[in-house]
């Protein structure tokens, strides 16, 4: 509980830390990332979660993850990271033939 | 005092129980129904929300039920709406103010803690339509009661400030806790299908008693203690909060969207 007390021991809720919410909709699906929200603790964000996220049966299973743990990719780093792949069509595999009677595919 | 629709009329034991944790459910969900929009976080908002939905979803199962084995043509709008206060049966703990937010959180820690022991008893109900709303509402009281707990244990247990207004909250609410687990007499007149409220309270003892140690909190040592309102004597707060819940309903008979 301390994240949620300042210094001066006051509790002061709008300072409470953000979290990312993922929520597995059913088995065997990866879980994926719903939006956010705020928590003074990992045990509220979980609760929150439950209740801001998962109201209509949207979830089988929550992850709740400090946002400041996250480590993303800058906007300003966005053409040296994504650009160079747009070019890359062999990347895709697509100059393969299929042989005739191949199915599933 | 009486309306066309209701009066003091005497009702079938199962109607009357019914009925009585009908009225709870009813009650508490309409008063945590006002946090909505002014709960500390949007959070909590939703959850209050949720909560108060859930309590609302039982109240109708159990008003609608005890409209048809009373079988006197009253659905549950009728019962919810077109009755005075001192035709409602609930305990007087609901009805009371919403406070701040840790009264509130006390008064949940309360009667969800209570709510899960009589959903649990009723689980084995011989009756099928409590059985079964048992069996739907356990799962949700039990959600109900872990909120209220943590709350409980963040605000005992957090700082000064909270944990003296969490102590405020619990002081506030206790003397309205014995007359949960009274009774009136009806769940005798149904063995096997009612659970006599005396005989959950040692359970909820067990639960309540750990949390609040864990939150540091003291348990409150009422000198006087509520009665009544399972006989239609309720504070004068209820009859604000049924102001409020029927008028529209009153102005407008069968009004729906």
């Amino acid at each position: 509980m301390t994240e949620a007390r300042d210094r001066d021991g006051s509790s002061q809720g709008r300072d409470w830390p953000l979290w990312e919410v993922f929520v597995r909709a059913r088995r065997g699906l990866t879980h994926q990332h719903v939006g956010s929200l705020h928590a003074p603790d990992a045990a509220m964000a979980l609760r929150n979660a439950r209740d801001v996220y998962t109201r209509r049966g949207e979830g089988v299973s929550i992850w709740v993850v400090p946002s400041a743990a996250i480590v993303a990719s800058s906007p300003d780093e966005k053409d040296p990271f994504f650009d160079p792949a747009l070019d890359k069509v062999y990347r895709h595999p697509t100059f393969y033939d299929v042989p005739e009677g191949a199915k599933h595919l | 005092m009486t309306s066309p629709a209701a009066g003091t009329r005497t009702l079938p034991p199962l109607a009357a129980y019914a009925l009585a944790l009908g009225d709870d459910a009813l009650i508490l969900a309409q008063r945590l129904g006002e946090w909505v929009a002014r709960a500390p976080q949007l959070e909590e908002d939703i959850a209050l929300a949720n909560i108060a939905l859930d309590l609302l979803g039982q109240a109708r199962t159990l008003l609608s039920y005890a409209g048809a084995v009373e079988d006197a043509g009253r659905d549950e709008d009728d019962l919810a709406y077109l009755r005075d206060d001192r035709d409602f049966r609930n305990v007087q703990l609901v009805e009371l103010p919403n406070g701040d937010f840790a009264v509130t959180m006390a008064r949940q820690l309360v009667f969800s803690a209570y709510q899960y022991e009589l959903y649990t008893a009723l689980l084995d109900s011989a009756d099928l339509t409590v059985a079964g709303l048992a069996g739907k509402a356990v799962k949700e009281v039990a959600y109900h009661r872990d909120h209220a707990t943590q709350w409980v244990l963040r605000l005992g247990d957090g700082t000064q400030v909270s944990h003296e207004r969490m102590q405020a909250g619990l002081d506030r609410v206790w003397p309205y806790v014995a007359e949960v687990f009274d009774g009136d007499g009806t769940a005798a007149q149904l063995p096997g299908v009612a659970a006599d409220p005396a005989t959950l309270r040692p359970a909820w003892q067990a639960y309540v008693t750990p949390v609040l140690d864990q939150a540091t909190l003291r348990l409150p040592e009422p000198r006087w203690r509520s009665r009544g309102g399972r006989s239609g004597l309720h504070t004068e707060h209820l009859g604000h909060l049924l102001a409020e819940m029927q008028h529209l309903h009153r102005s407008h008979p069968g009004a729906s969207w």
